[in-house]
This record gives C-alpha cells, structure tokens and sequence, in this order.
C-alpha cells in the first residue's frame, strides 16, 4: 500500500532586510509603506499559504564602523503591522519574530494574546534569542546577556509566556447581566513564575485568546536550537539544503520528539527557500543568474568577503582575483548586527578553501561571492518547482517552505499564479482554508485538546 | 501659544471597555461579550470617525483594572482584562481614513526603542493618523509583573514622599518620549536614496545616532523604523497636577486636564503655559483638552436616572477625577463653551456608557456644535496633525547642505 500523499504548508516571508531582497529591480516597491504588505498578504492569502512572515531587526547593521547602506534598511514593528494586517485578511496566518532577550514575559504575552484576539486566531510566534551588547545599546538594560544564558532564558522566557496565556482557561467571562457577574472567578489570570530569569507574579490581563496559545516556531540550526524547537516549539525555520541535507535534519529533528513526550506530527520542518520561475527551464537559469548579479553588486561582493577577512576591503577590485593576505582573527569583528558573521567560523580555511576555488574556476571576487552564496533553492517552469516542491515534501525532507521571494512586495505573485494551482492538481496542496485559525492550517492541535489528551492517556 | 478665539473646537472621545462608568457592561446596549474582538472596536472607532471626531484615545494598563487607585482588588461584577491598545489602534487603522488613533502607552515598564518604532509604524499603517497617551503606573502589582524594579507604595498622595516617587515617574516618562521622539527623527525624510549607480539603498549620512545619556535609559539609535508620515506623531498626557503638567510643558503636544469649571480651567491653562515658558516651548503649540465624563439624552431627566441606575447596580455613586456632566447635548455644549473660554483648545470625552453615550455625542452633541459654528463640518486633513492645526516638525538632525 502506497504512503497517502502529505499535504504540503506554505508561508511567504516579506521581503525586507537580507541580502535576498533586490532593491534595484525597477518592479521593486516599498519595504515600509502599508499598501506593499496589503498586497503581498492578500496575494499570500488568495493563494491559500498557512501565513505570512516578519523578520525582526532590534539595531541596523554596520560594517567598518559606518551603517551597512547597501541592502534594504529599516522595517516597520513587527506587532503593528500585522495586527494592521488582520484588518485586511480573514484566514492567513499572522506569524512575527519576537526577541526574546530585549523584552519582558509579561508584555510579549499581552501582545500575542491581543493579536491572537485582534485576528481571530491567526497569532503566532517565532522565538528568537540575541545576546549582544551592540543591540543592548537600544535597551534600558543593555547587553547584559552572557552568551551561553540565550537559550536558558528563552526557554524560561517561552515557559513563562505560555502560564500567563494559561493562567485564563477561557470560560471565565461569563458578562451575565442580571446577576451582575462579568467574571465567573475573582482570581482569573493569577499567576506566579520564580526562575533563574524571571520572579514575576500577580494577574495577566487578556483573557484566553481563539488559539488558547499562538503558535510557536523557532528558528536555528544548532544543536540547542534543535533541542528547543523539539520540546516547545510548533515548527521549526531551517535553511534549504538540497534533498539529503533536508532529509538527514528532518530525521534528527524528528527523532528528538519523543524524549519530550512529544508525536511526530506535532512539530514542522519548514525551510526557506527563494524561487525563480521561467517558461523553460533555461530561461529559469538564466534569470536566477540574472537575480543574483543583481543581488551581489561588485560593492556587495567586497563587503560580503570583509565578513571572511575581517578587513576593510574597499581598496580591492570586485572583478579581480581575491586577496592575498589572510584574514583578520582578532575578536572584534567589522560587521556587527549580522547572523552570518558567525558562519565563518575558521576564516582563515576559509579564505583558504575560496582562493583555490577562484583559482581554479578563473573566479573573481564578484563571482565567487555570487557562486559560493546563497543558492536560490528552486529554478526552472511551474511544472519542475512543482514537482521538486513536492518531491522534496513526500520524500520527507520538509513539511512545506517559506518562501522568500526577492521583490517586494509582487514577487510572490508569479508563484500564486502559476505554482499553486499546479500544486492543487496534484492534490498535495489546499484549494480552499478548511478551517480559521492557523492552528487549522497547519494541523495543530488546539492546547486546550492537548492538555486533555495528556489528561486522559 | 495660545489658541486664538475664533479657532474651532477639537473633540475626542476616550474608549474605554464599555464605558467609563463600572457598571455600564450592564447596559442593555453595552456589549461585554464582544470586548475582545476587533468588531467591537472598529464599530466605536467608525462612530467616531462619522462624527469628525479628532481622534479617539484608547485606555490600557499592564494589570487588571482595579475600583481601587493603586491596588488590585478582587471584584467580578465590573469589566476586567483588555487588549493591547496599541495593536487595537493598528487593528482598526486600515478600517478608518480621518480620525486620529492614540493608544495608551504604560512609559514605566517599556522600552523606549520598542515604543518608538510602534508608534512610527502606526503612522505608516493610518497614513499619519497616530499619537501615543504617555501614561505612568504607580502601581506595585503591575511592577510586579514585570519583576525588573520595585514601585514603592504611595500612602498619601501629598506626602513627600510619595511626590519623589510620582517626580521620578514622570521624570521618567519624559525621557522616554525624549528618547521615542529622538527616534522618530533618526532618519531623515529622504534617506531613501535607491542609488543604483552606486548600490547604496540609503544615505547614511541621514540617518543619526541619538545617544541618548540620562537617569533612566541610554539609548543609541538610530531606529530601525524610518520616519513617520507626520515626522512627530502626537504625543499626549493626561495631568491632573503640577508634576505631571510638567511632562505635557515639557514633552507633549495635547494634554489633557480636568478643570470642574471655567475659573479651574483659566487656572490650570495658565499653569501650563507657566511650564510651557519654563521649558522653553512657549513658542510651541500646545493644546489642552478638557477631560469629561458624560451622560447623554434628549432629556436631562433620563440622563439623571441611567446616572442613578446604573449606581444602583454599582452599589455606589461614581465618582472621577474629571467632571460628570449629566444633561441634553445642548447643555454639553453650553458647558463646554464656557469652558473653553478659560483657554482649553478642545475636549476628550469619556463616555459613561460607550454604546449609548458615543452615538449621543457623534449623533447630539457633533451637530449641535456645528448649528453653533465652532465644530467642523468634513474632516479638513488626512493627518492627526492637520486635524489639529499643527505644522509638520523639522528634523532636528537635518544635516546642513551647502
């Protein structure tokens, strides 16, 4: 008997502050005003995708002591826009990057428990963890956060959240006008955390929202980010990586379940993933090698190998051979507010590894850092995004993709158009939302149910 | 800077649950099941927006409400819990076109950086309808709730030493507009530059540090949000004495006060103006708003009994820090002219009863204001600003171009 077919989840990631965002394309729009991400949500919902996504930024990025200029910056907050957004969505999912370092239990929870009410059930959260002092800079207390505490007050941070969305069940509103009762029970809300981060107490303010909990993603490929996304989280964000490297992940994150008493269904795999459709494949290729001379200028280029060197670089022609001398490895790094400086974790091999590899394809610096940086995960006609989609969903590599397209805001449209209903053919993909909340969507069940299926097995 | 005479009237109306009055959830027009839902506020806020109303105010707090002034309690006979008013002010934005939307901000337990960028993206999402109301909390429940700092507890308001307490509150409250503020023009209107020919997406030159050194928070900027559609979104207080008066001088461009009647109002006006002097903003457009509570009819004797009704079913008079006006729309009018004539610019009205009130106002008290020439007749502006006579501020960073 043949595996029934998986139903595939899809959510599209806004466009904004990365270095897949093209700017310069003339079909670029703005990043900021309220009518790119009406369209981009309403083009995400028309194509029935689990939700939307914001990334967060708390500092702008620099890079040799000067803010970083050559990438879109700046975005708006996070909680606003999308509570903004429930006014012009029924169905899709509303999920936001929220620190969990520069902010307090109390006042996130508030604010996902009001979004989850402002839109019908549609919260969710993705739980990110920062440590450095150069965002703390921003914050009354500051940087504080010693490196190996992230994930300890994230999780205490998360725990924390979920007793004060807990601490209302949901029937305590009774608003019975007769007998003057608007509560059922004087002590709704009350709670009392003492940890190692947090001793908190008292009553939370909002009472139980349509989902009970948002949902809760979680994002990183460490091995603590693994561990956290298996005990608490929803879903899991990862990076594409090709067939078997998405497969081997989604074993190992899978097989992490069960120690928390957790079932295989009850956490996503979800990588992003960029997209270049054209009506052949090669016209594909060729426009995906057209969007990535546009994503990585010759300015870019340089900028993109000072991560590796940690020198300033500016005096290098972008279109010649890559430096002879090795890279900087003293602590303070040239670019600050940056996730991918902390990829290169030995710069000197890597440095090494790049200069043979240029060597040996005739590479300059410009195509080097094009041919060695992010990969755009599928290329080529609806037809074969389709089926490599799918594919890589049935063979168990993923749950479904965020996409990140590369123009803001239309750059999902094409994929609305013309990969959905190819999706929809085939079966694996919804062709109306069954239900209202993002729980729904994505098959999750609602807290509430889990705790009675816990109560009663 | 004083209003001058033949300026018109501004009116805003204060959201609070149902009603500002404790038992107004009782109502048979109230509608308590629906608090939580986005219906409820974007039908109030679309009242208000029929009525040309200025801009509605909406009330929030980091803890239950409480019938006590700095302590919990334990009653479930009046509304409790409520939504974040700033996510209600962006829920209802793109629903609404004219009216300004001002949510309460708690300045004690917030970031400035996280205030700043809501507020500036509120603008974004209305097309320069924001405001934020600074409030502070003195409350150790709600401290407690955050687990960062101790409030002490106030005993008796006029002791010494619960005014260096409420003095550092509020002392706090202006560095953290000053710092909102300063963020707000961290970015000039046109670091946006999309130079293709040199790869730049922005001027850097445009975009400024803030530093901000002081007591409470030092804060480096720039934001991550660029500025706002007004540049300064309106930043407003409510003040019902000297200190806090220094916060609206200092820091704000609408505060709200509660003269009883037209001789209080003269006072307090002059007393903020005072402050505004002292501060040296005396330059700068200041409205103050008379804040009443009201109970609306045709008839001043139904408006009298609900008053009592609904006392009843409190089992106490109410009582508020602002006057409690009970009467017909016409007699609303009268009283505000007269007190405008102490120098106030316009009002916030609290609605006892939201449900009933809020109509009475948009659909009574609105045209009698207008038959009496001192109310608008179409919203004249899209922005809060417009709507309430203030110029779009320059940029205190603007770089000097030769």
């Amino acid at each position: 008997m043949s595996k029934p077919l998986k139903q595939i989840h899809l959510a599209a990631h806004f466009p904004g502050v990365n270095n897949t965002t093209v700017w310069s394309d003339p079909r670029a729009g703005s990043h900021i005003e309220f009518s790119s991400f009406v369209r981009f949500a309403q083009t995400a919902e028309r194509a029935k995708f689990d939700f939307l996504f914001l990334a967060e930024g708390l500092r702008l990025r620099e890079q040799g002591g000067s803010i970083y200029d050559l990438d879109v910056v700046g975005r708006p907050d996070t909680f606003t826009v999308l509570a903004a957004l429930a006014a012009v969505t029924d169905r899709l999912g509303l999920t936001g990057t929220i620190n969990s370092t520069f902010n307090e239990p109390y006042e996130v929870a508030r604010q996902f428990a009001s979004l989850d009410h402002l839109s019908g059930g549609r919260a969710a959260w993705n739980v990110v963890t920062s440590w450095d002092a150069f965002t703390g800079e921003n914050f009354r207390r500051g940087g504080f956060l010693p490196q190996g505490e992230r994930y300890s007050r994230a999780r205490e941070f998360l725990a924390t959240a979920n007793e004060l969305f807990d601490s209302w069940h949901g029937d305590e509103i009774i608003a019975d006008r007769a007998a003057g009762a608007f509560l059922r029970d004087a002590e709704a809300g009350a709670f009392v955390h003492q940890g190692q981060h947090f001793d908190i107490h008292g009553r939370f303010n909002v009472p139980r929202s349509p989902q009970g909990r948002p949902v809760v993603f979680q994002a990183g490929d460490s091995d603590e980010g693994r561990e956290f996304a298996a005990a608490d989280a929803d879903a899991i964000f990862s990076r594409y990586s090709g067939l078997e490297e998405g497969r081997a992940f989604y074993t190992d994150v899978k097989s992490r379940l069960a120690r928390y008493g957790r079932r295989h269904d009850q956490l996503l795999i979800l990588p992003a993933a960029t997209f270049v459709l054209g009506d052949t494949d090669t016209e594909a290729r060729e426009l995906a090698h057209e969007v990535r001379r546009q994503q990585v200028s010759g300015a870019t280029a340089l900028k993109h190998l000072e991560f590796v060197w940690n020198r300033d670089l500016s005096a290098y022609d972008p279109d010649g051979p890559l430096p002879e001398i090795d890279p900087d490895v003293s602590e303070e790094h040239i670019a600050r507010g940056r996730a991918q400086v902390r990829m290169y974790r030995d710069p000197l091999a890597t440095a090494r590894a790049w200069r043979e590899l240029a060597a040996a394809h005739h590479w300059s610096i410009r195509d080097l850092v094009i041919e060695t940086g992010n990969r755009q995960a599928f290329v080529g006609t609806p037809d074969t995004v389709a089926r490599t989609i799918d594919d890589f969903v049935q063979s168990d590599a993923s749950d479904g993709f965020i996409l990140v397209p590369h123009i803001t805001p239309g750059g999902l449209d094409e994929f609305a158009d013309k990969v959905v209903p190819l999706l929809q053919e085939r079966g694996v993909f919804r062709t109306e939302y069954e239900g209202t909340t993002l729980r729904d969507h994505l098959g999750l069940a609602h807290p509430d149910d889990a705790r009675d299926e816990r109560a009663a097995s | 800077m004083s209003p001058t005479p033949s300026a018109p009237l501004h009116l805003a109306v204060a959201l609070d649950g149902t009603g500002w009055h404790p038992a107004s959830w009782r109502e048979p027009v109230s509608r308590p099941g629906d608090l939580f839902t986005a219906g409820y506020w974007a039908d109030l806020v679309a009242e208000a927006e029929r009525g040309l109303l200025d801009l509605v105010t909406v009330e929030d707090g980091l803890g239950p409400q409480s019938s006590h002034l700095l302590d919990p309690d334990e009653r479930t006979d009046q509304v409790r819990g409520r939504l974040d008013a700033v996510l209600i002010a962006a829920r209802v934005a793109p629903l609404t076109r004219h009216i300004g939307l001002v949510p309460t901000v708690v300045a004690t337990h917030t970031e400035p950086f996280h205030i700043s960028k809501a507020i500036a993206t509120l603008d974004h999402v209305s097309s320069g309808r924001a405001g934020l109301r600074v409030q502070i909390s003195a409350r150790p429940n709600e401290a407690a709730h955050f687990g960062r700092r101790v409030v002490p507890r106030i005993d008796a308001y006029d002791s010494p030493a619960a005014q260096e307490v409420l003095t550092d509150l509020f002392d706090e409250a202006a560095d953290h507009v000053e710092v909102v503020r300063r963020l707000w023009d961290s970015w000039e209107d046109d670091a946006e530059i999309r130079d293709v020919a040199t790869g730049r997406f922005i001027d850097r030159d445009k975009l400024h540090y803030i530093d901000f050194q002081g007591r409470f928070f030092s804060v480096r900027g720039p934001s991550i949000t660029p500025r706002p559609p007004q540049g300064q979104p309106i930043v407003s207080a409510l003040a019902h004495r000297t200190v806090p008066y220094r916060l609206v001088a200092r820091q704000a461009d609408l505060g709200y006060v509660i003269p009883h009647d037209a001789g209080q109002a003269r006072a307090i006006v002059a007393e903020v103006r005072a402050e505004q002097q002292a501060a040296g903003r005396a330059e700068e457009f200041l409205h103050l708003f008379g804040d009443l509570v009201v109970f609306l009819d045709d008839d001043p004797a139904e408006a009298a009994a609900r008053r009592d009704r609904l006392d009843t079913l409190a089992g106490q008079p109410y009582i508020s820090d602002a006057r409690i006006f009970t009467g017909t729309p016409a007699q609303l009018a009268d009283l505000l002219e007269d007190l405008r004539a102490g120098g106030l610019t316009g009002f916030r009205l609290r609605p006892a009863v939201l449900g009933h009130d809020l109509p009475a106002i948009t659909r009574g008290l609105v045209p009698e204001l207008q038959r009496r020439g001192v109310f608008r007749h179409a919203y004249e502006a899209d922005t809060l600003r417009g709507l309430l006579g203030l110029p779009r501020p320059a940029h205190r960073y603007t770089t000097a171009t030769a």
